[in-house]
């Protein structure tokens, strides 16, 4: 065993696992992961405990093994960008998106920030927020949480909600599930009874203050809040030596 | 017989007009008809509405105040995140914005392409999609489900650019790369299309360079055909070549400040596509030598 794989995990690395935790039973799916984090939990899930997950190169080919961040592989099929929208509504898939902004609802913005007729901040437009919320789970990753991001009222509803699903009705909720919320303080669902956000787990090092200091919403905290689990020997080693040698994770989430 | 259908780009953009709705194919920065784009920059052709998958050909019409209004689900560089010439538009109010799902805008431009008047689609329940554009409509089943869904409607184009590999004059297109995009739902959504191509060949060779699903575009939908080796630039045109990146940084950095940008469009974009690939390949000598020489002096 390697002297890497002895230290203790850091925090970027107590974020892939609790990334990859997100693709736990979700069967023969294509997981779909935005950002460096969830790109090595996904792969870090199909290495471990959930090997039949679909990967993408990040454009148009299915890969049939799992190399590092970038490099070749070998491929098992074909997904250009029309068949991966109609994949969407196929259900069999489960995305890791990012978010700008998310509420105690789950709705998510990466559209702009501020009036959208005239928006303080154009981001990205709502891509394919929608069509996902809409058809199969979606979980979402934050890098940094922040009252910034973790906000009372989003400015423009992209990934859509448990609340705005129920009141557009069945035909919105028939597929729509929010299965996780990952940040780089903690992991969040939406199990209570009326479908808020609550605190699921905080990582190592994080004290539950902390992360409702840095919620701009009241987020249900159940009395005892357990800590996100520790990575195996074998997570750590494949993280550190085979996933991710140069160590991109530890730029999206400083130690 | 074959008809010839071979013309200039200056020859496409004479057969615009403005006010037309314009359909770009390609994706975000990837096979984007660049230099169609570029000979529109240079034409009297305005108050376009554009739909696309938008990337810099969208930054580009935008900053020459060409577009009075877009349709899109996003706009990126891809390796750059957002369009500076986009975003400084949207927040000076100077675009007119349709913002619809990318599945919506998939089925919207199907059902253009299938003469229907939209298609349902899950995609934009609940979303603000529907409160920012107030003429969208849903549409109940008539089966035993009942379910209520998004009428996406039917993107109909007066004209569509798009950028492939090859093509015959026929106008049969030919991508070699390895996704297609929309470009045939885009040629097929339009009353007139335009194909850009890296090199024109016989109909005959189309196939030595590889199978016939590469055949994407069809020449019943194809109205003009222009032979504009590196007409994708700065976008990516695989396997012809990928993205330029440190142009297109270049060029986004350029686009964040307006005395920069000033000269940008003296240099690159106030001649002819010649003058733009040699005016390239001079920033690209200069950029090497310039990399070399820091290199050379740490």
């Amino acid at each position: 065993m390697s002297d890497g794989v002895t230290t203790a995990a850091t925090r970027a690395e107590y974020c892939v696992v609790a990334c990859a935790e997100v693709w736990r039973d979700a069967g023969e799916v294509l997981a779909s992961p935005m950002g460096t984090v969830p790109a090595i939990g996904a792969r870090l899930a199909r290495l471990t405990f959930s090997p039949e997950l679909l990967l993408t190169d990040g454009e148009a080919l299915l890969l049939g093994d799992v190399p590092a961040s970038g490099s070749g592989a070998v491929v098992e099929g074909w997904l250009p960008y029309r068949q991966h929208l109609a994949l969407a509504a196929t259900g069999r898939r489960h995305i890791m998106m990012g978010a700008s902004q998310i509420d105690r609802h789950g709705n998510q913005n990466i559209s702009c920030i501020g009036d959208w007729s005239r928006p303080s901040r154009q981001l990205l437009g709502v891509r394919g927020a929608p069509v996902n919320t809409l058809n199969h789970p979606t979980s979402y990753w934050v890098p940094r949480h922040s009252r910034r991001v973790f906000v009372e009222r989003v400015d423009m509803v992209s990934g859509v909600g448990y609340d705005r699903a129920a009141a557009a009705g069945p035909a919105a909720t028939r597929y729509h599930r929010i299965p996780e919320v990952v940040s780089d303080l903690g992991v969040f669902d939406f199990a209570t009874p009326d479908r808020t956000m609550r605190l699921r787990s905080v990582h190592p090092g994080v004290t539950v203050g902390q992360v409702t200091e840095a919620t701009g919403f009241a987020l249900t905290v159940p009395d005892e809040v357990p800590c996100t689990r520790e990575p195996t020997p074998d997570e750590l080693r494949l993280i550190r030596e085979v996933l991710d040698p140069e160590g991109l994770r530890e730029r999206e989430v400083p130690a | 017989m074959t008809t010839d259908k071979s013309m200039t780009a200056e020859e496409v953009v004479g057969r615009l007009e403005s006010g037309m709705t314009l359909g770009i194919g390609g994706w975000g920065s990837r096979r984007k008809p660049m230099a169609l784009v570029r000979a529109l920059l240079r034409s009297d052709v305005t108050d376009l509405t554009v739909v696309s998958y938008g990337g810099p050909d969208v930054g580009l019409l935008a900053a020459a105040g060409k577009i009075r209004k877009l349709v899109a689900a996003f706009v990126t560089l891809d390796s750059v995140p957002l369009e500076p010439h986009f975003r400084a538009a949207r927040e000076n109010g100077r675009l007119e914005l349709t913002e619809l799902d990318e599945a919506m805008f998939l089925w919207g431009l199907t059902a253009a392409a299938q003469r229907l008047p939209f298609m349902p689609v899950r995609a934009g329940l609940g979303s603000d999609v529907m409160r920012v554009n107030p003429a969208l409509r849903t549409v109940t089943s008539p089966y035993g489900d009942g379910e209520e869904l998004v009428a996406a409607p039917a993107l109909r184009l007066d004209a569509a650019l798009v950028h492939l590999n090859r093509a015959d004059v026929r106008g049969n297109g030919q991508y070699l790369g390895p996704d297609p995009y929309f470009d045939d739902l885009f040629c097929e959504a339009a009353d007139a299309a335009y194909v850009s191509c890296e090199r024109i060949v016989d109909s005959a060779d189309l196939l030595k360079a590889d199978g016939p699903q590469t055949l994407l575009v069809k020449r019943p939908f194809v109205n003009g055909v222009v032979e504009t080796p590196n007409g994708a630039h700065f976008t990516s045109c695989a396997p012809d070549y990928g993205r330029d990146e440190p142009f297109q940084r270049a060029y986004a950095k350029a686009a964040r400040d307006p005395e920069e940008w000033r000269a940008f469009t003296e240099r690159f974009l106030s001649g002819d596509e010649d003058n733009y690939q040699a005016a390239v390949a001079a920033w690209t000598k200069e950029a090497a030598v310039a990399a070399f020489t820091k290199e050379a002096g740490a």
